[in-house]
């Protein structure tokens, strides 16, 4: 039994002795040449003028390329053509690569980079919501609305009705391998790049496109990322395409990696959301009609706003049923960095919405907020009860869940203790924050819930494994290599785990929205079933027995009453010329989904989970810290129990940096002020809780996924928001009012908040 | 020049420009890619080793700001000499593997660092020894869990570095920019008063990693034990200039606990492990941390032209944003720290509660004798353009009962004293106000209230 099993991550033992190899630790080829953007200092404005001179009469400078230099597509967006590598005639915000130096080692690609002198006829920025709004500058013609029931008849008749809103920042991905990319030229034009990138095939696409290359003279691998989060999805290609240019121009390998403040000053982060809600809901806090309307800030570049954004909106009931709803969404366009992907992918902001909209109503109530929630939970066990998009929701567990991490956590007593803690206590004040979550599992974009994989035996018993996911951290690859062996009998071990190539998989989907063990798991499954069906009917003949009574377990295979090493059975296969390679496909089953209606079934099912946090706040400062966090988590029957808990452990302090310490500021000329981690805080060693209670559900997921397992990359992160709602619940305990708390809760927002409480 | 030290236990010497980072040297020079660049600044870790020096003690260090000539006679340990000869694992490394301390990896070896260097040093208390290692992955329980579990285990035999050190006499001849008296320093800094001193590095460096410049003549002080001394008396502390934030923490603990739990934030472990006190006030930073400490205390500054010496209360060598009373060559030898100030408290204030800079920063010394207040010292960090004595409070307390409504005329006068700016830490606004509840805090710290969310629990 290989699945189910706790093994350590794939690479563990490389992470920890330094041999783990990234992109910027390959050796290089003689004569490698190193790439740094110049970047526009003006957030929006026409170029009148580009002097490079100073930049060309750098020290190890090679050449310097703009706009005019290249040869083919000036492109690195992922969706609609509006990205270009180097910014021609405007540029759109400040950060802006605007020119390409190529340079005998990074420093001086660096140094010289600095010495452009580009004169920019500014423009007015457009850098917040308001200011997109006013100038109705947005991605598509108008906001989406997505309607069920009738809400405007039942907020106006629902005996209690909140207006409110919340505003969530934005987040720095700060995966702690910056970007990076390694071209090296093949023979008649071809091109290899290593990239540190969630999606090989979006790099060798766009590659090809810039050196008007097919793919299939391309080729893209990537062994592991420091790191990705969604910030690798699609900002890699910047780097890649950068270096492909550069050596089809010097006919020498070039490396670009991305120092740290460019990384952050260039590249997209989490989107920053405001929501506004109308409410309708009865004495016991049951909604009963409800809008929203999401303000969603993208940037300069639509990336994958549009589908970040849907995202937001399929996550607005988070665990809610919510039977008469409006949903509006404006994807606003504005002169700052593209907004992109990141863990949740709009999930977060649209989960947080209603998170904000339970607390309001409890304070409003005077009631707890955790029973508020409860009471409008899905039903469990009903197919009656739908979504704001109409999917009927079926495998809900949050209500027998929640039942007993407030058991486990001891909910009601701890309460108790809060309050009369609080009332001892005149400057310190603790509070409470319950967070359930219920995250859709499948992109919504359906046709890229397809997977392929690779798996080859050898005549030796040992087994090749390659497949379309890549690997940043999560354990991806020990989680299938795990599906591997225990579908040939066979210990982990005897797998070896290879670098994702779009030379052995083609046409993958980039590893996101929780998918990549979901998908590729099956698909690697399924190649494993191949190539053990054949065996199979070849040890079958052989021996004289159906091929059904042969059994691959501990190593062996059984074959009647005989029983035979597996590497022998490999052996025997190979001798009576059978392939011992094959492909393996999945595609998720059961999806249809209008994205412009808000129609149909874009999800195969929801992962789910909830988390209870106790915080200390400081009302003299606003300083605050998480004292306990107990976690319940559904990553149905799990392949690693011991990845899965890593992932929701790090998932949840993630989600509480999202909302506690990590602010992104830019000045009021569009210039990022938080371009550092001097500058700009996610969570350090101390940040995470005092005591952290984790486990996992442990239930089989009803849909059928590999092993009934279910997708735990994303869902974790919005546990976090217990912090947030703890932080605002100790912020209540301070006056009458609702405390309006809005996030990043640095200390100064929380010291804000509990003056709007006094008030 | 040559700079000569231990890499890995091997005796290493190299020929190098004095503003050559270790970090670029493994990487680039030595091909030693094990030890990574996360920022480039010192603030996430992903690059810290293990430093041995001569007199034997183990600090873990940032190499990205660590300039070569630093380590000129020590001993350097990178992620790929912590396994034994045999490829036989650190017990740290150990315990990451089975407690899963690891995801995406690339923070792991600066974490096994800075776990090897604390284990080495016996040292338990892991979120301190750790802040200044930053991992987005795991949410920091496994790698907390493995520094519990590695705790047990005896350090490895094969880490001897100080017995190698002793061994090999690395490092006997100094390199020409390292004087070692304090007169060979001072003459120098007379003769090239443009030069750029080089203490710690920790802000030195980013001029060079980040600012990308040229420094032109340095000197590096870590040759210069006058430099380096503390000396305790019955009313003084005497803390020399090169003294690491680390040293001083130890120095004046029992006397002011509530300064080294300052210092305790004041960067992370492998930051105060290079910062000095005379870095942190010479550079004349408004957000220095020790300068409002100082200044509460009435601690002495003392200056050195050549052979000339003069000293002056602290808050006068603070003129104007950027702009401090000293003389083109003079240098900062060090400070005197009164003793016995019961009353001492500081409060930082910063996003982030470990390794962040502070927004503000607030030093509190009143002398209180039978309800009445005889004497006040009272400095911010992060409210003007310097350090600043908040002289208008001080005036409102002075002679008057230790009382809230004391308290009450006392934080009108804060408008008096500072107009602080907004920027990407704080507003003005909440600068302000924060800084009156300070006083408030300080009210109710003296009256043993709660006041400290470090000391609750759930």
């Amino acid at each position: 039994m290989s699945v189910a099993k706790p093994l350590p991550h794939d690479a563990a033992a490389l992470h920890v002795t330094g041999q783990a190899r990234y992109v910027d630790d390959i050796p290089l080829p003689e004569g490698a040449l190193h790439l740094a953007f110049g970047l526009s200092q003006t957030a929006c404005g026409t170029i009148t003028n580009v002097d490079l001179s100073a930049v060309r009469a750098a020290s190890g400078v090679i050449d310097v390329l703009t706009a005019e230099d290249l040869p083919f597509s000036n492109d690195v967006s992922p969706s609609v053509h509006d990205e270009p590598l180097l910014a021609k005639g405007e540029v759109h915000y400040a950060g802006q690569p605007i020119f390409l130096v190529i340079a005998k080692s990074h420093k001086a690609a660096r140094k010289a980079a600095r010495l452009g002198k580009i004169a920019i006829s500014d423009d007015t920025p457009i850098l917040t919501i308001d200011q997109a709004l006013a100038a109705n500058s947005r991605f598509e013609d108008g906001p989406r609305v997505w309607v069920k029931g009738d809400p405007d008849t039942a907020l106006n008749t629902a005996p209690h009705r909140l207006q409110g809103q919340i505003t969530m920042g934005g987040q720095e991905h700060f995966y702690l391998e910056g970007q990076a990319a390694l071209a090296i030229p093949q023979e008649g034009g071809d091109m290899l790049i290593n990239a540190s990138t969630q999606h090989p095939t979006e790099i060798q696409h766009k590659v090809a496109e810039a050196l008007g290359l097919s793919m299939h003279a391309v080729r893209c691998q990537t062994r592991r990322m420091g790191g990705g989060f969604g910030g690798k999805e699609s900002q890699g290609n910047a780097l890649a395409v950068a270096c492909a240019i550069a050596a089809r121009a010097t006919g020498r390998p070039c490396k670009m990696r991305y120092d740290r403040d460019d990384d952050m000053i260039i590249t997209g982060k989490r989107h920053d959301f405001r929501i506004a809600y109308d409410v309708g809901f009865d004495a016991k806090g049951r909604i009963l009609g409800i809008e929203f309307t999401q303000y969603a800030r993208c940037g300069w570049a639509q990336d994958l706003s549009l589908p970040v954004a849907d995202r937001a909106m399929l996550h607005a009931d988070n665990a809610y049923h919510l039977k008469d709803v409006r949903i509006t969404s404006h994807r606003l366009k504005t002169n700052t960095q593209s907004a992109t992907a990141f863990r949740g992918f709009g999930g977060p902001q649209g989960v947080l919405g209603i998170e904000r909209v339970m607390n309001h109503i409890a304070t409003d109530r005077g009631l707890d907020p955790v029973t508020v929630r409860q009471r409008n939970y899905y039903a469990t066990g009903t197919t009656a009860q739908t979504t704001p998009y109409h999917m009927p929701v079926t495998d809900f567990v949050l209500n027998d869940l929640t039942s007993r991490l407030l058991s486990t956590s001891d909910y009601a007593k701890r309460r108790m203790a809060v309050s009369a803690w609080n009332a001892e206590n005149p400057i310190l004040k603790k509070g409470l924050g319950f967070a359930p979550v219920k995250f859709g599992i499948s992109f919504t974009l359906s046709h890229l819930n397809q997977a392929g994989a690779l798996v080859h035996v050898y005549q030796d018993g040992s087994i090749h494994l390659n497949h379309g996911g890549t690997e940043m951290g999560q354990g991806l690859f020990q989680k299938v290599a795990q599906v591997a062996a225990h579908r040939f009998g066979v210990d982990v071990s005897a797998v070896k785990i290879t670098a994702t190539d779009t030379d052995k998989v083609p046409n993958t989907s980039a590893t996101a929205a929780s998918s990549g063990a979901d998908l590729n798991g099956m698909a690697v499954d399924a190649a494993c079933i191949t190539i053990k069906d054949r065996i199979c009917a070849c040890l079958a003949q052989l021996y004289h027995c159906a091929a059904d009574e042969i059994v691959f377990a501990d190593g062996q295979v059984r074959i009647g009453t005989q029983t035979i090493p597996f590497d022998q059975a490999a052996r025997l296969a190979y001798q009576n010329r059978v392939s011992l390679s094959a492909t393996g496909f999945y595609k998720t089953p059961d999806l249809s989904w209008d994205r412009i209606k808000g129609e149909g079934r874009p999800f195969f099912y929801f992962a789910q989970g909830a988390a209870l946090t106790e915080v200390v706040i400081d009302t003299l400062t606003g300083e605050n810290r998480i004292l306990r966090t107990d976690i319940l988590h559904d990553a149905g029957a799990s392949l690693n129990p011991a990845i899965d808990l890593g992932q929701v452990e790090g998932g949840f302090v993630q989600g509480a940096g999202w909302l506690t310490t990590e602010e992104l500021v830019w000045d009021d000329q569009g210039h990022l002020r938080t371009h550092a981690p001097s500058t700009y805080k996610i969570p350090a060693c101390s940040d995470r809780p005092d005591v952290f209670n984790v486990a996992l559900w442990d239930q089989p997921n009803p849909a059928q996924t590999i092993y009934r397992s279910k997708a735990v990359g994303e869902p974790p992160f919005m546990l976090g928001i217990a912090a947030f709602s703890a932080l605002a619940d100790a912020v209540a305990s301070c006056g009458p009012h609702d405390p309006d708390l809005d996030a990043p809760a640095t200390p100064e927002a929380i010291f804000n908040a509990i003056g709007r409480a006094r008030a | 020049m040559n700079v000569a030290f231990l890499l890995n236990g091997e005796a290493v010497t190299v020929k190098t420009a004095p503003t050559q980072t270790l970090l670029d040297w493994l990487r680039e020079d030595r091909k030693l890619c094990g030890t990574k660049e996360g920022c480039n600044e010192g603030d996430c870790g992903a690059c810290t080793v293990m430093v041995t020096d001569a007199d034997g003690s183990v600090r873990a260090l940032n190499a990205c700001i660590l300039f070569l000539p630093q380590l000129h006679g020590k001993a350097v340990r990178t992620v790929e000499g912590l396994c034994g000869q045999d490829g036989a694992l650190h017990p740290v490394q150990d315990a990451m593997i089975t407690h899963h301390g690891s995801q995406c990896g690339f923070c792991t070896p600066g974490f096994v660092m800075s776990m090897a260097a604390a284990h080495q040093n016996g040292q338990e208390d892991h979120d301190d020894q750790l802040a200044g290692n930053l991992c987005r992955c795991t949410g920091y329980a496994p790698i907390i869990r493995a520094a519990q579990a590695a705790a047990k285990e005896p350090v490895p035999a094969w880490l001897d570095d100080h017995a190698r050190l002793l061994q090999t006499k690395v490092g006997e001849n100094r390199p020409p920019y390292m004087p070692d008296t304090l007169s060979a320093l001072a003459d120098w800094y007379a003769d090239n008063p443009d030069g750029t001193l080089i203490a710690g590095a920790t802000d030195v460096g980013l001029w060079v990693t980040k600012q990308m410049r040229d420094l032109g003549p340095v000197v590096f002080l870590g040759g210069c034990d006058a430099l380096q001394e503390i000396e305790t008396t019955a009313t003084h502390f005497h803390i020399g200039a090169a003294v690491r934030m680390t040293q001083l923490r130890e120095a004046i603990g029992d006397d002011y606990p509530s300064y080294a739990e300052l210092i305790r934030r004041y960067g992370a472990q492998q930051v105060r492990n290079a910062a000095t006190l005379g870095g942190n006030i010479a550079n004349g930073s408004p957000i220095g941390d020790n300068p409002p400490v100082l200044i509460a205390l009435g601690a002495t500054l003392h200056l050195r032209h050549r052979t000339q010496t003069r000293s002056m209360p602290i808050e006068d060598f603070f003129l104007s944003y950027g702009k401090q009373d000293r003389a083109p060559g003079e240098l900062v030898t060090g400070v005197t720290i009164p003793r016995g100030q019961n009353n001492l408290r500081c409060y930082k204030l910063s996003k982030r509660l470990d390794q962040d800079i502070s927004a503000l920063c607030g030093a509190f010394n009143l002398i209180i004798k039978d309800g009445i207040i005889r004497d006040a010292r009272i400095a911010f960090g992060g409210m003007a353009g310097i350090p600043k004595r908040a002289i208008a409070v001080e005036s409102a307390l002075i002679g008057q009962p230790w009382s809230e409504a004391t308290l009450t005329q006392a934080c009108k006068a804060f408008a008096a004293d500072f107009t602080p700016l907004s920027d990407m830490r704080a507003s003005a606004a909440y600068r302000l106000e924060a800084a009156q509840n300070m006083l408030r805090r300080y009210y109710a710290d003296l009256n043993s209230l709660h006041t400290d969310i470090l000391e609750v629990s759930a």
